[in-house]
């Protein structure tokens, strides 16, 4: 289990997050700085904010939360923050993407036990984290289920199949979270199919909604308290995101959504990470 | 065996089979869930749900969705049953059997029914002919195509006891019983339903009762045949196959799917590796079928007795050229 830190504390970690993300995809000259820099803080404030009850030396414990990061091309950002918290090692972080590595270009729980689930192929996480809810509730669990989506990927219908499901079987022990960055491979979403309104969206498909700034850790914490009393019905947290945030040169760039960073730019980079 | 004089009685079909076995397991086993897409009365898996109505989940008609709670449900110690006709479950939610279930090795059971064209009246839409072939490329799937209800419901039993992802294909129709109710049956264990010494049908799903017709038939003039029910297609149990093949030197595969991918071709793959010898296949043949009914349809389209014989005396003139 966590103990508590405060604002700074957990600031400062997303600030080191931020950085081994960029030094991870720079030294694997490949992956997806954009979408991992964008769900920095949802990521922290999950693991280290108070929200998922965890714990890096029983990754099995039963009763634990689930964390599936759907968007699962987003890797770098989960692998930072595991690695942080102790499920895996630091030092690896660098072999990413690498032949041998458990840090594999897209989640593998076969590499990383403590991953709930291995991820790539867009639009399945929600379905996997209303078992794991399901079962959680079947067995009388306080497990809670936090499922991280693109907002590129809702586009899939697997998610709306899912959100029928959610609110019809009242799976209110499940908590998705949009990172919306407005950005997807080609360009940004409004170019290729826009996904708005997203809140209405949500709505109809008989979710609680909140709107928040995803970089907004104190709002993350205050959202994800509000869900956890929402009773017959699951939650989604439309995140406002920036892709590539706290990067100049990669905010709002979509060249960043799948292209790594040259040694030049990762350098760039650390220096306005520090 | 070998003398065994078959009678083969009346039963039931074998996706009754199977929502009959489903209930027995939720008695015994209370982390024993299942999933339905809409079509439960169906599947059978109806008998499940009026049982254990807390263990079962109307997951609309959204067979992918399905797949991936089913996922979530076995990595948190549930056995899940997943179940649909085999053409929307196999088809529609291939891509999450293989990111959600297979490459994590989830420990989900997907049970498809209404297999093969014997589904009749509905039609090429609802007819599963691939789905063989589907399920064995997914890696680390067993792969089951139980003949009658004594197979399938101790194939069911079997699929529950096993760790890790497996697909069972049932089909409609009433079948014959082919077996005796105390048949012991394993995953990846053919039987040797009946010895012979010129031929070996190998056959499974409703073709293993076609076999055993035809090779009556067959031993009234003299022909000696065997018949081999390879109920696991995958893991292919290749030491009986082999010793089918050295002992009869002649092979007839004969199953209600595509002869592109399915047992056949597996089948092929083990024989040319350990004993080569003439073989023939029963099968559609780059094809999908037509309304109709069971009977017109598989006299039709070549999957009954008369058809295994045909290809019997083939592949025995063959085996004496």
């Amino acid at each position: 289990m966590t103990h508590h830190r405060t604002l700074e504390e957990l600031q400062a970690i997303a600030k080191r997050v931020r950085r081994e993300i960029v030094q991870m995809i720079g030294a694997a000259k490949s992956g997806h700085p954009g979408g991992s820099l964008s769900a920095v803080e949802i990521l922290v404030t999950l693991f280290f904010g108070g929200v998922l009850r965890h714990d890096p030396a029983h990754p099995a414990w039963p009763d634990r939360d689930r964390f599936i990061l759907s968007k699962g091309h987003g890797c770098p950002a989960l692998y930072a923050v595991l690695a942080e918290a102790g499920y895996t090692p630091l030092d690896q972080l660098n072999t990413l993407r690498k032949l041998g590595s458990i840090y594999q270009g897209h989640p593998d729980k076969r590499f990383i036990p403590a991953l709930e689930a291995s991820t790539g192929s867009l639009g399945q996480g929600l379905s996997i984290g209303m078992g794991m809810a399901l079962a959680g509730r079947l067995d009388a669990r306080p497990t809670r289920v936090y499922v991280l989506l693109g907002d590129g990927e809702i586009q899939e219908g697997q998610i709306w199949e899912a959100a029928m499901f959610g609110a019809y079987h009242k799976v209110d022990n499940l908590v998705a979270i949009v990172d919306y960055n407005r950005m997807q491979l080609d360009g940004f979403i409004k170019d290729i199919m826009e996904v708005e309104p997203l809140v209405p969206k949500w709505q109809s498909f008989g979710w609680h909604v909140i709107e928040l700034d995803g970089h907004d850790i104190q709002a993350l914490q205050a959202a994800f308290a509000e869900a956890t009393g929402v009773k017959e019905k699951p939650t989604v947290i439309v995140a406002h995101t920036v892709k590539g945030k706290g990067v100049s040169f990669m905010e709002n760039n979509p060249k960043f959504h799948g292209v790594a960073p040259t040694k030049e730019e990762v350098q760039k980079a650390l220096e306005e990470l520090q | 065996m070998a003398s065994k004089k078959f009678e083969l009685k009346p039963g039931m079909a074998t996706r009754e089979a199977f929502g009959r076995a489903l209930v027995e397991l939720g008695r015994e086993n209370r982390d024993i869930v299942a999933l339905d897409a809409d079509l439960s009365k169906s599947t059978f898996t109806h008998l499940f749900g009026a049982e254990f109505p807390d263990r079962f989940f109307s997951c609309g008609i959204a067979e992918a969705n399905m797949v991936g709670i089913a996922a979530g449900l076995a990595s948190s110690g549930k056995i899940p049953f997943a179940a649909s006709f085999s053409c929307f479950l196999l088809n529609k939610s291939f891509e999450q059997l293989r990111v959600a279930v297979a490459y994590p090795r989830a420990n989900v059971k997907v049970v498809g029914t209404h297999s093969g064209i014997s589904i009749g009246e509905d039609g090429p839409s609802q007819m599963s002919v691939e789905e063989v072939s589907l399920a064995c490329s997914l890696a680390g799937f067993v792969v089951l195509a139980p003949a009658d209800e004594v197979s399938t419901r101790a194939l069911v039993r079997a699929a529950a006891a096993h760790k890790g992802p497996v697909f069972i294909r049932t089909g409609r129709p009433k079948v014959p019983v082919v077996y005796a109710a105390d048949q012991e049956f394993e995953i990846g264990k053919a039987v040797e339903v009946i010895l012979g010494s010129d031929l070996t049908f190998v056959a499974n799903g409703l073709l293993v009762a076609e076999a055993i017709r035809a090779q009556e038939a067959l031993a009234a003039e003299g022909i000696s045949a065997g018949v081999l029910d390879v109920h696991t297609v995958k893991p292919l149990d290749r030491e009986a196959i082999g010793r089918a093949a050295a002992q009869t030197g002649a092979l007839v595969v004969a199953e209600e799917h595509l002869v592109d991918g399915g047992l056949g071709v597996r089948v092929a793959q083990a024989v040319a590796e350990l004993h080569p010898c003439p073989m023939e296949f029963i099968g559609l043949r780059d094809t999908y079928a037509e309304s109709g009914t069971t009977e017109g349809l598989l006299d039709k389209y070549g999957l009954v007795a008369r058809d295994l014989i045909a290809a019997a005396r083939k592949v025995l003139a063959r085996k004496r050229a």
